[in-house]
């Protein structure tokens, strides 16, 4: 993934002008500001407000109601572990726990050298392949199999 | 001569490496001057032969999986490509019991063509759905989609006819169509695979429905933790679009019919029909009270169908073939094939077309061949995060919306999820909560303030901490939220809960009897 740019009130503008002008436009323009800047930053939220004439408190609170957005960019690569049932049914709760071992955090927390975030999420649709993960962007599953957990815990701290 | 060699893109193929076997593949084949076509199909839905690789041979396809990247070499060396011998050889796919079962209506394709070809989908039926509906009209198809019995395959079993019928109806304009693909039921994958591996069915569906009510704008809102499919749909809108299948004639009618994919923020409430709407809106995914209904007032205050993927994925079908062949299969009022899908701790897991009507006992034992792991079989829960967990005992229930219903169940999406005897059924009950909790929209009290009382109800029971009191106040609970909450999150939660309490008494220690009201 690429790293996330800086800031400017300049290329928030752009980005937002580019999607405002579209029904419901706020959520496809808060996915796009944090496709660039890696969050929504708070310096984003009166900008957005004024362009889909909405107030502050409004864009605020769909900014911090939907788990996606973040106002901080994540730290390192963002490794999310499937904690939901089908996942637990095939040992997903075991694999968590080796996670948090080897990466030395717990869920929600990033690694001492910032290179890894580790997220719980709630189904990836990998139901029957469990349990799952995501990295980034990228879907891995089989994590049972102890090589192919191994390979994916280096992965994400390389 | 080239050989056509097939290698899923589905996630849960890719998420086992298929893009690295596709890619294995073309570099082995080039090392050996041979010439290979590699198409990436969507995925047949057996996911323990993923990466399943298939080779046109004169015999027809022959499947080879599971297979990795570092399997390829030797695959070539077998001579795979005229259907070579080879520890990972399936033989036909369509052959393997798990595939032989099933009927496939909604998955005819899936697995089978290139989910971005509209040639390869025209091909093998695609369109002639669409086709018919044309000839109908908005009565006909109204007409025949009721005749059918499709009932809405999200959950709610509602009758897509009257749906229908109601926003064909409803006065105001614009009319929206929406595609509820917030597939955030942990189990469920149908509706990703139906975008991954046949993404034009769904196209179809939702112009048949624009035909049917006059909608001219229709969204699918797809959650976010689904990038594959959401680049799918949005490269076949595009394709669609291109073919005049949308647009402002669509398959050269005077009807104009438009779509467009919007992406989820990792809302699980969302899923819910209303909550989804306030999201397209760009508001907060709360839920809204009923009525005024969706079909009066929905999008943007407008006349809107919103239908689960597989409800509209159902009707190509519906109109191709005539509302009696659909109306034939399944029980009781739950007419048709539902796509069931298998997971947890199974051997043959995935995606299992058939009429309604087959019993959990099949399905688990029979189907999915009982556990992975070889441990006894415990509990089975059966239609998401809500639905209830069901011992053996029960494993005689047909899958039908009724007979769930009548045993304190639900079909909902059709997942099945297998549970061996290593599960504990309390934790069971507190992660069901603690899921609530964490994804209640807030908008009501039982839900929001409920499930947190009720994971630290549960956690005072384990405890110690008066258990019978603790288990009088979790049944009390349970009944509040049932019956006070405004949507299934808060209203389902205590399926799951009060199933796991019922049907395995045990986990949640002796004093379990002392709480039991005096019968």
């Amino acid at each position: 993934m690429s790293s996330p740019e800086p800031f400017t009130a300049e290329r928030a503008v752009e980005i937002i002008s580019a999607h405002a002008d579209q029904d419901g436009a706020l959520l496809p323009v808060l996915h796009a500001l944090q496709h660039t800047f890696g969050c929504v930053p708070p310096e984003a939220v009166p900008i957005v407000a004024g362009a889909l004439n909405l107030s502050r408190a409004d864009v605020h609170g769909v900014v911090t109601f939907y788990h996606d957005y973040r106002q901080t960019p994540a730290s390192g690569r963002v490794l999310k572990l499937c904690r939901a049932e089908a996942c637990q049914a095939r040992g997903a709760n075991a694999v968590i726990a080796k996670v948090e071992k080897a990466l030395g955090v717990a869920m929600g927390e990033t690694t001492k050298d910032g290179k890894v975030t580790l997220e719980p999420t709630f189904c990836l649709g990998l139901c029957a392949s469990g349990p799952a993960a995501m990295l980034d962007e990228r879907v891995v599953a089989r994590l049972d199999d102890a090589g192919r957990l191994k390979a994916l815990i280096e992965e994400a701290r390389s | 001569m080239s050989v056509r060699i097939f290698v899923p893109c589905d996630a849960a193929a890719v998420a086992v490496g298929a893009d690295e076997v596709a890619a294995a593949i073309a570099k082995e084949a080039a090392k050996l001057g041979q010439e290979v076509h590699i198409v990436r199909n969507g995925s047949r839905g057996a996911f323990e032969l993923e990466t399943l690789v298939e080779v046109d041979t004169a015999d027809g396809r022959i499947g080879y999986g599971p297979v990795y990247p570092e399997d390829v070499a030797g695959l070539f060396t077998a001579g795979f490509l005229t259907g070579g011998k080879h520890a990972k050889r399936v033989g036909k796919p369509e052959e393997l019991p798990f595939f032989k079962r099933q009927t496939r209506l909604m998955f005819a394709r899936c697995g089978i063509t290139d989910p971005q070809s509209l040639e390869d989908f025209r091909a093998h039926g695609g369109g002639l759905g669409l086709e018919r509906a044309l000839k109908l009209g908005s009565a006909g198809i109204l007409d025949e989609v009721a005749k059918s019995g499709l009932r809405g395959r999200g959950g709610a079993g509602f009758p897509t006819g009257i749906k229908w019928k109601t926003v064909a109806d409803a006065p105001g304009s614009p009319k929206y169509l929406v595609c509820n693909a917030d597939e955030g039921d942990s189990g469920n994958f149908a509706d990703r695979m139906v975008m991954e591996g046949d993404p034009f069915l769904l196209i179809e569906g939702m112009a048949i429905a624009a035909l049917a009510t006059g909608a001219t704008k229709g969204y699918v809102y797809i959650r976010s933790e689904y990038p594959h499919a959401v680049a799918a749909m949005r490269k076949a809108i595009e394709t669609a679009r291109r073919a005049g299948i949308l647009g402002p004639n669509v398959g050269g009618s005077d009807h104009a019919f438009d779509m467009e994919v919007r992406v989820g923020a990792g809302a699980y409430v969302c899923g819910e029909e209303t909550a989804l709407l306030d999201s397209i809106e760009g508001k907060r995914g709360q839920v809204r009270a009923k009525p005024p209904l969706p079909a009066h007032k929905g999008l943007f205050g407008k006349p809107t169908v919103i239908n689960n993927v597989l409800s509209f994925a159902a009707v190509p079908w519906i109109l191709a073939e005539g509302a009696a062949a659909y109306q034939a299969l399944g029980v009781g009022r739950s007419r048709g094939t539902m796509p069931i899908q298998i997971a947890g701790d199974v051997k043959h897991g995935g995606l299992f077309e058939a009429p309604f009507g087959i019993t959990l006992g099949e399905l688990v034992d029979e189907v999915a061949g009982g556990t992975l792991s070889g441990k006894p079989v415990r509990a089975v829960q059966v239609g998401g995060p809500l639905g209830a967990y069901f011992p053996r005992a029960m494993f005689d229930t047909p899958l039908d919306y009724e007979a769930f219903a009548a045993k304190d169940g639900l079909v909902g999406h059709g997942s099945v999820v297998v549970f061996n005897d290593s599960v504990d059924m309390k934790a069971q009950a507190r992660y069901a909560l603690e899921f609530c909790a964490f994804e209640s929209c807030g908008k009501c009290t039982p839900c929001r303030i409920g499930a947190v009382r009720g994971v630290e109800t549960i956690d005072k029971l384990t405890a110690g901490d008066g258990p019978a009191k603790q288990m009088e106040i979790l049944k009390d609970l349970c009944e509040t939220m049932k019956f006070g909450s405004l949507c299934a999150l808060g209203g389902f939660t205590p399926y799951p809960v009060m199933s796991a309490v019922t049907h395995f008494p045990e986990d949640f220690a002796v004093d379990q009897r002392a709480a039991e009201p005096a019968a």
